[in-house]
């Protein structure tokens, strides 16, 4: 009995750390309610395009950031009061820049983004043409090293059969 | 070595220099460029933490070089660079404006109260929205702003003693002889 207590003591100070990384005070909020489905699909597709600038590899949906919250609620609001989805992107671009779309603008700065895979693919399907070409040539170059004799012999082995 | 094994091994030798490259450089992408350097101050009215009755408003900004720095009690690293902000106010004459972020308002006036006060004054922030439009992403941030009210350069993270001398200071200077620079990091 007297170890279990001991081990929920030892659990509730492995907790410590947890319950003192510093963060605004304040109670939970309100969960965000849509009436108009419509609405509330275009803030999923958002917010799951939206980058949190806090924990940059999860986007607004996945993250628990104190941040990421206030930009959920930001989104809601501005949709609830009718503002379409370019609207939004637009808001948040203008503060956060293009970093907070994990779907980047075709632009000058990410052309080497967007084309790269590409010019990766032509290159590669250039060197395989030119590889099997390049096979192709060596074989035919095979058969026309073959001796005058050599051939005759070919010969009779393929009418033999 | 035969010929034909060197081109994998080549490509996949660049493959991991790359990789290696964007490890590295990881570590610095967290430093997200702003695209609001150059543009005009969000525009805002605000009660101020000091006495909610009087108000900042963002036309203070104009006509002036001074830095906006973004700031909360319950903020960590405010705690070190409160300390550089005290210097950089008494000493050397810098003009800070606050804003409160997402704080709790008696908890911001002790804060000011035993740590000393750098600011001309804070706007009161409660719900982070004023945060949102200057694009606040990590408290602390600070702003330096030149005579037309626009914003010239972004720091992000505790301001420390050496990037006050090098990067704060020299840009205000530079905005206050009205030079055209472009405040960087060296």
């Amino acid at each position: 009995m007297k170890n279990h207590k001991s081990f929920l003591l030892l659990l509730l100070f492995c907790l410590l750390p947890v319950l003192a990384i510093a963060g605004p005070k304040g109670a939970p909020k309100p969960p965000i309610v849509f009436d108009d489905p419509q609405v509330e699909q275009d803030y999923q597709e958002l917010a799951e395009e939206l980058r949190c600038l806090v924990c940059q590899n999860q986007n607004l949906i996945d993250s628990n950031a104190d941040l990421a919250d206030d930009l959920r609620r930001e989104v809601a609001k501005m949709l609830k009061q009718g503002k379409n989805k370019e609207q939004v992107t637009e808001f948040m671009v203008n503060r956060y820049g293009d970093f907070v779309l994990y779907n980047p603008p075709v632009k000058s700065t990410t052309w080497l983004l967007w084309g790269g895979p590409f010019v990766l693919m032509f290159v590669g399907v250039f060197v395989l043409l030119k590889k099997i070409r390049a096979n192709k040539q060596e074989s035919q170059t095979d058969s026309a090293d073959l001796s005058d004799e050599e051939k005759q012999k070919l010969q009779d082995i393929l009418k033999n059969q | 070595m035969k010929k034909q094994f060197m081109t994998p091994l080549i490509v996949f030798g660049l493959l991991v220099a790359l990789l290696v490259v964007g490890l590295i450089k990881a570590k610095y992408v967290r430093d997200v460029p702003s695209p609001l350097i150059g543009k005009p101050t969000p525009v805002f009215n605000l009660p101020i933490v000091e006495d909610l009755q009087k108000n900042f408003n963002s036309e203070e900004l104009k006509g002036q070089v001074s830095l906006v720095n973004i700031w909360a009690s319950w903020c960590v690293s405010c705690r070190a660079e409160h300390q550089v902000l005290n210097y950089a106010a008494q000493k050397k004459g810098l003009k800070i404006y606050g804003i409160n972020y997402k704080d709790d308002l008696a908890d911001a006036r002790q804060w000011l109260a035993s740590r000393g006060n750098p600011y001309v004054k804070s706007a009161f922030d409660k719900e982070g929205l004023l945060g949102i439009d200057w694009g606040v992403y990590g408290v602390p941030e600070t702003f330096i702003i030149d005579q037309q009210g626009h914003i010239r350069y972004k720091h992000t993270g505790p301001v420390s003693a050496g990037d006050l001398e090098n990067i704060i200071i020299p840009c205000v200077e530079s905005l206050k002889a009205g030079k055209e620079v472009h405040c960087e990091k060296p």
